[in-house]
């Protein structure tokens, strides 16, 4: 208990640095770019149109919720996607930094995974106007989206951790993860209806991913209904998990960190 | 009055020289098969220890290699050495090579906050430092443009101007007087003498013997690592100076001087100013 008090007091003195390292990532972000933040709007809305046509077409699938079904789906992936890489290579691209002066470094991949977050927090504005075209009708039901968000926060940043330390040492990682991102994309059942993968028999593809839970459950209260306990317990189970071993190699290694960047 | 400001105990840093070169797994499998995974050991500093009171300022002199570097890095936080420990008393603010952890895309500007949050000052206390940073900075003409776009000497001047602005307890000077021009050493000089007047202590790396007369109260020297002499600035002086006096004996040495005094013009060199003074003694 004390332990923690005391790393929550160091935690606290470092706030001001951790403020000023997510507010740089979503400055450096957009710099430069006519548009800025907006494309934080623009990009799924215009990504969930070309999906839209391609799969809507190929499985046949005309409901006018198809756009924000694909789109809640799309949102969450793209956040963990963009945020575990950026988290990878937190501690090398703020290497500069390390070299120089002494900084907890656990704040360079918690700082990456929270400015995606924030930007991803805005981007979730784009499901009102989809939700109001899809004739989704609002529900008590929507509040609920903050437990999969929140779990989603907490496993990306635990996945984020155990990147970050992995890719000190080994930067293939960065490749190897790009193409276990595009396996996750798949087994997420972000443009297809989870039902028919559910029952082929080749229903573990769903059932052991943990992020599919986080969207399945988002999904649900997004459409009024009700949760899917056992996939989001399993996804809390899987987030807790990685949040303790994320934690604690990050901190057996970070001492030889500088050694290798 | 004297209270302690920095405790170094039994301080040593390994290194692998090999290790750093593995960072993939090709390497690594190729490396681990033809058995060439043993590192070579290399002991950077070995059983370092000293203390300083409050206002100490102390000079640490050394050949290239000798760990000089590497301690203050140790001292600074950024290593964390293999054996031994560092205990800080207060603030510590290390100026190594300036500019240097800026935020390339960034304006001047914003790296002010960036970098004074880095070194654990609030948004308000920047806030209230700014006007003054970007004074001593001189750069109040870039400050809205990108750093990347600066040249080294600005960024040096801008490290220098943030990492000042509030009073460290503890200030770590690796060559800074190397950086900026003659105008802004002096300056800096100026406000280093200030803060050591207020009781700041300081550690100083510098190859010239006259600068750490100058600025320090105590000396040491690291050899390969090993503490070989440390006390009074004065007699650690005499003792650096009577052993490279006698160890760099070579016919060119006359003539490099002479080529050396020539380039001498407003003391930027003040190492050859020093080994001048010695001939004149001789």
């Amino acid at each position: 208990m004390k332990a923690m008090i005391k790393s929550f007091k160091l935690f606290w003195s470092r706030r001001h640095l951790l403020a000023e390292l997510v507010r740089k990532g979503i400055r450096l972000k957009y710099r430069r770019s006519y548009l800025g933040i907006i494309w934080s709007l623009l990009e799924p809305v215009l990504t969930t149109i070309v999906l839209t046509i391609v799969f809507g077409t190929l499985l046949g699938r005309k409901d006018r919720s198809f756009p924000l079904y694909i789109l809640c789906g799309r949102l969450l992936y793209s956040y963990f996607s963009q945020a575990t890489k950026a988290a990878a290579k937190s501690i090398r691209t703020n290497s500069g930094m390390i070299k120089k002066v002494y900084v907890p470094k656990y704040l360079y991949p918690l700082s990456s995974v929270l400015y995606n977050y924030i930007i991803f927090l805005i981007s979730l504005l784009v499901l009102f106007p989809l939700g109001i075209y899809g004739k989704v009708s609002l529900s008590f039901r929507m509040a609920g989206i903050v437990i999969p968000l929140l779990v989603l926060l907490c496993m990306t940043y635990g996945v984020g951790l155990i990147l970050a330390t992995v890719n000190v040492f080994f930067r293939d990682m960065e490749y190897i993860w790009d193409v276990v991102l595009m396996i996750i994309m798949y087994t997420c059942a972000i443009f297809y209806d989870p039902e028919k993968l559910l029952k082929s028999g080749y229903d573990w593809i769903l059932n052991y991913n943990p992020l599919y839970g986080v969207i399945a459950n988002f999904r649900n209260l997004m459409f009024g209904d009700p949760f899917e306990w056992d996939r989001l317990l399993y996804s809390i189970l899987f987030s807790v998990a990685v949040l303790l071993i994320g934690n604690i190699i990050f901190y057996k290694k970070q001492d030889k960190f500088i050694l290798h960047i | 009055m004297a209270k302690k400001a920095l405790v170094v105990d039994h301080v040593s840093m390994k290194f692998n020289l090999s290790e750093e070169k593995v960072d993939n797994i090709k390497e690594y499998v190729i490396r681990l098969l033809t058995g060439k995974l043993k590192y070579n050991e290399f002991w950077a500093l070995r059983d370092v220890s000293f203390t300083l009171q409050r206002g100490d300022r102390l000079g640490i002199l050394g050949l290239n290699g000798a760990g000089k570097s590497t301690l203050l890095k140790i001292i600074a936080g950024v290593f964390k050495p293999t054996e031994g420990t560092v205990k800080r008393y207060g603030k510590i603010v290390p100026l190594l090579e300036l500019g240097a952890g800026f935020e390339k895309q960034y304006t001047g500007r914003e790296n002010i906050y960036l970098y004074g949050s880095v070194l654990g000052y609030s948004r308000e206390f920047i806030d209230s430092k700014y006007e003054e940073i970007v004074k001593f900075s001189g750069l109040r003409k870039f400050i809205d443009v990108p750093v990347k776009n600066y040249s080294s000497g600005m960024r040096a001047k801008l490290g220098f101007s943030i990492a000042t602005a509030a009073d460290p307890e503890i200030l770590i000077l690796d060559e800074v007087f190397s950086v900026g021009d003659v105008k802004f050493r002096r300056k800096s000089m100026r406000k280093i003498r200030r803060m050591m007047a207020d009781g700041t202590t300081v550690l100083f790396v510098s190859h010239s013997t006259k600068q750490v007369q100058k600025i320090c109260n105590k000396a040491m020297i690291l050899e390969h690592g090993k503490v070989t002499a440390f006390g009074e600035v004065a007699e650690v002086i005499a003792l650096y100076e009577e052993k490279n006096g006698t160890e760099d004996i070579d016919g060119g040495k006359g003539k490099m001087k002479k080529a050396a005094r020539e380039d001498v013009t407003t003391g930027t060199s003040e190492e050859t100013v020093t080994t001048e003074e010695e001939t004149k003694k001789k």
